[in-house]
């Protein structure tokens, strides 16, 4: 059985998508095609590791955030939506980290 | 088989909390729980590449031209998705299939190189314990020691981008399957019966495409039990997925080859 509201709502969605602007999914592709240009331009740059991996993550970030924002029309959902999954997400992954200094221990170390 | 929509009842419930419908939730969950699986794959790989003093650098200006392109791929696929989801919404089919059609051929292209790069780099050495050995290969060959004096590195970028290749696969298939539904069907078949009778058999893509056969069966399956017509929700729902295979890519692209480029 099928829920009348849940209908609505996917009705409601399809109408918001009927309103955006192909001008708009053209530039956001365009900006990640230059950043992605400018990502190999960096790759060849003879920087020191952990300068250029910064610099890197920093422009995927940006990339990142346009995908979800526009392509995967996070930027239109409710406010609830939004906060709740990419926060839940970004505190999951800075978890992560944990690890971190104790690559940098075994590097300093010459632990290996 | 028959291949029309079936019909349901309508029932009124409880308004969405998250001013959305249930299928694109679940499917943000699905995704919040993959990115934390691709999220240790590439803390694994970042750990490996700080910890390590001597980390290869094996991706030569040709590797980096090939991973450039397949980006690019997957970019363009990006913007058909969008593209196919704005031709759904306003109810045209045959530009929603077509615009799908263009994501999977972008796809595939990425998957072909990707394959191409896989097979260069076994070719020249770099292998897991678990690949079948290729004849005539030789301690001279460019990888050859890399395997044994750094495993980590040969264990997470196939770890890694393997299972990236994994997603974007599937992701082809899932697209196929809302653009053509039960005519997709034959063509997977198809599809794994080549991959496996044109791959050599120290290819791990000879037992890789055993994927494809397991993945056509659940397709026939689903297909069979609950046949409907895809809509423009579901047409969403599949980009949403096809969004994130390429926002993994973002990641993958500069952490594993940017940050490991042989510069002469």
């Amino acid at each position: 059985m099928e829920d009348a509201g849940q209908l609505a709502i996917e009705a409601r969605v399809a109408e918001q998508h009927r309103h955006h602007s192909h001008t708009q999914f053209f530039v956001v592709w365009g900006v990640l095609l230059v950043l992605t240009a400018i990502e190999v331009y960096l790759g060849y740059q003879n920087m020191e590791p952990k300068r250029m991996l910064s610099i890197l993550m920093c422009l995927s970030i940006v990339k990142a955030a346009l995908i979800i924002g526009y392509f995967m029309h996070m930027k239109y959902e409710v406010s609830r939506m939004k906060y709740l999954t990419m926060c839940s997400l970004v505190f999951c992954l800075a978890m992560m980290m944990v690890f971190f200094p104790d690559a940098f221990r075994i590097l300093y170390l010459g632990v290996h | 088989m028959a291949d029309a929509a079936v019909t349901h009842d309508v029932a009124v419930y409880e308004p969405s909390l998250f001013g959305t419908y249930s299928k694109k939730i679940g499917m943000w969950l699905f995704l919040l729980s993959d990115s934390l699986t691709f999220g240790a794959l590439l803390y694994a790989y970042s750990y490996g590449r700080i910890s390590i003093a001597n980390w290869p650098t094996p991706f030569h200006s040709g590797s980096i031209v090939n991973a450039t392109i397949m980006t690019a791929f997957l970019l363009t696929s990006s913007l058909t998705m969008v593209m196919a989801v704005s031709a759904a919404a306003r109810g045209k089919e045959s530009a929603r299939v077509g615009w799908l059609l263009a994501t999977m051929a972008c796809g595939i292209g990425f998957i072909i190189l990707h394959g191409r790069e896989w097979t260069h780099l076994i070719s020249e050495g770099l292998t897991l314990p678990i690949f079948p050995a290729v004849p005539g290969q030789d301690a001279t060959s460019e990888f050859a020691g890399v395997s044994k004096t750094v495993p980590q590195f040969a264990a997470t970028f196939f770890g890694l981008t393997g299972m990236h290749m994994l997603h974007v696969t599937l992701g082809v298939v899932y697209l196929g399957i809302i653009a053509l539904r039960k005519k997709f069907i034959p063509i997977l078949y198809a599809c794994w019966l080549a991959a496996w009778l044109l791959t050599p058999s120290y290819s791990p893509f000879h037992y890789a495409s055993h994927v494809l056969l397991v993945t056509a069966l659940i397709c026939t399956l689903i297909l069979w039990l609950k046949p409907k017509v895809y809509d423009a929700a579901d047409t969403e729902v599949a980009g949403l997925y096809w969004h994130f295979v390429d926002l993994v890519w973002m990641f993958i692209f500069p952490l594993v080859y940017l940050m490991s480029t042989k510069i002469l």
